[in-house]
């Protein structure tokens, strides 16, 4: 009973927890220590005295008490113990602790964690450690990293938080939206990792993939009205609810034009198309928009030769004037071919060979190009080199698949 | 928070001495000063002479060894810094930014080590 509230309450409620800590003791390392503290005592305390009334006011007031206990005795903070010792007390003075009296903070902790002047990986890693409150081990396992690797990275990006003076706040109107996107950027890739990461780490992939879900609702919560978190939202729930029919047990991936539609999971897609059309009437397109509009296309058809190729490549125009670049060029280039204009594709996809040459996606359109001309030639080199260039075991199934189905 | 932003741009990037160009970057210079200023944010700055001109110096077993040239041959070289004192970070980057070489080359931005911390 005690473990179970425990367990609920750090899963659901630990980034939360957190951010109000850091805002009280001003360090992320002494936050992080402070809440295992309270944590731990909380394991001690309820199991003989009942799980408290507020049990989120009971976590933050006993681990603002163990900060300064470790203020006080620690070296660290020895220089700055009075000035925190009193920043503590009117933090505890200044609310009730009631759970609804704890202001949320992690607007602020997922702005810090993404600030510019980390690097990306660092951003990913220190928003899924602090705001999502996943450990440091399956953070590592999820980038393939070791878990002593990961510490470090952890550590020394908490360090120059503290060192380098990154304020612990939300950006003012004119920085907003570039430092909007680098959060999302963060976001989506979380996602991204789950989601093309191998059959064999289903169960890390899965995470993933809900966390960074779980945090663009969030962000949705604490900033509302941005049309690009929504989009975003979108975005992933597209994807999301066709997971069931993106992998078939023994042969790898399967492509959309493959899937099996009846094993899309409708809720999740409906979810996001809704929350698209919210996104949409808020009449201010961005890249996440439009790459949500062109998925959206893709669930709403009735099947690959139903879907409105035409609609998806004007939505490719408008996302490449966000994001000139050649990745978006090639996608827009396949969905050119769907609609027939076969020589126009297969010249924009000649012009990025060079841009491209490593790119195993790159191959696999032009394998597909290829064999909407008839050239059966030119699908065969272009799979063979695909194959080559695909790093995961799914990837290679899948286009190994493809190839067989063709020859 | 003080923080050193170290101005570096490699040789030839800089519009040529006595261009209009010229006078325009050096107006950009005197508009960043003056907004350090009404800031607050000015602690020091100063332009350093070309790397050519620099001489290093180690001690090693005592003996004071001098070798002519920058501790490091980059392309991008030390130009000159300013000391500022920020409120953060943001502030720190938003005052680098308007140095006017950070258009065309870098400008590291590394936070003082204050003793007593």
């Amino acid at each position: 009973m005690v473990a179970a509230e425990v367990s609920r309450l750090l899963r659901q409620d630990r980034g939360q927890l957190l951010a109000a800590l850091i805002r009280a003791v001003g360090d992320f390392d002494l936050a992080e220590e402070a809440l295992s503290d309270a944590v731990e005592a909380a394991w001690v305390h309820w199991a003989r005295s009942g799980v408290p009334r507020s049990p989120k006011g009971w976590l933050l007031q006993v681990g603002r008490r163990r900060a300064i206990d470790r203020l006080r005795r620690g070296q660290r903070f020895r220089a700055r113990v009075p000035e925190l010792t009193i920043m503590l007390e009117e933090d505890e003075a200044a609310r009730a602790d009631d759970a609804a009296d704890i202001p949320d903070e992690r607007l602020k902790l997922i702005f810090t964690c993404c600030h510019p002047a980390l690097d990306r990986k660092s951003q990913v890693a220190l928003t899924l450690r602090t705001v999502a409150g996943l450990s440091t081990r399956e953070i590592a396992r999820a980038f393939l990293d070791t878990d002593t690797a990961m510490g470090q990275r952890l550590s020394r990006a908490k360090t120059k938080i503290g060192a380098a003076g990154i304020p612990y706040a939300v950006p003012d109107r004119t920085e907003w939206h570039p430092r909007l996107q680098s959060v999302l950027t963060v976001i989506y890739l979380i996602f991204n990792e789950g989601w093309t990461a191998g059959a064999g780490d289903a169960p890390i992939r899965d995470t993933l993939c809900c966390e960074a879900i779980f945090l663009a609702r969030l962000l949705g919560q604490l900033a509302s009205e941005e049309p690009e978190i929504e989009a975003l939202l979108a975005l992933m729930l597209l994807s999301w609810g066709r997971r069931s029919a993106r992998h078939r047990p023994g042969a790898g991936l399967v492509g959309l034009d493959e899937q099996d539609r009846r094993l899309w999971n409708r809720d999740v897609l409906e979810e996001g198309l809704s929350v698209l059309d919210a996104a949409v009437a808020r009449g201010a397109p961005g890249p996440f928009q439009c790459q949500a509009a062109i998925q959206a296309l893709h669930v709403q058809a009735d099947g690959p030769e139903a879907t409105d190729w035409q609609q998806i490549v004007l939505l490719y125009d408008r996302l490449l004037r966000f994001q000139p670049t050649d990745v978006v060029r090639l996608n827009r280039a396949v969905a050119l071919a769907e609609t027939g204009a076969l020589a126009l594709a297969s010249a924009e996809i000649k012009s990025l060979a060079v841009a491209l040459e490593d790119y195993q996606p790159y191959h696999a359109a032009r394998a597909e190009v290829f064999r909407q001309i008839g050239d059966a030639k030119g699908v065969a080199l272009a799979l063979e080199r695909a194959i080559e260039l695909s790093q995961s075991e799914d990837e290679r199934r899948w286009l190994e698949a493809r190839r067989r189905a063709l020859f | 928070m003080r923080y050193l932003a170290l101005i570096y741009s490699a040789d030839g990037t800089a519009p040529e001495y006595g261009s209009p160009e010229w006078g325009a970057f050096m107006g950009a210079y005197a508009a960043a000063g003056k907004t350090f200023h009404e800031r607050g944010v000015f602690v020091a700055g100063e332009a350093l002479q070309h790397t050519s001109t620099a001489t290093s110096v180690r001690v090693r077993d005592g003996k004071t060894e001098t070798m002519d040239g920058p501790f490091a041959e980059t392309k991008e070289r030390l130009g000159g810094f300013y000391l500022l004192d920020c409120k953060d970070l943001d502030e720190a980057i938003e005052m680098a930014a308007l140095i006017p070489s950070a258009a065309i080359g870098t400008v590291e931005v590394r936070p003082i080590l204050e003793l007593g911390e």
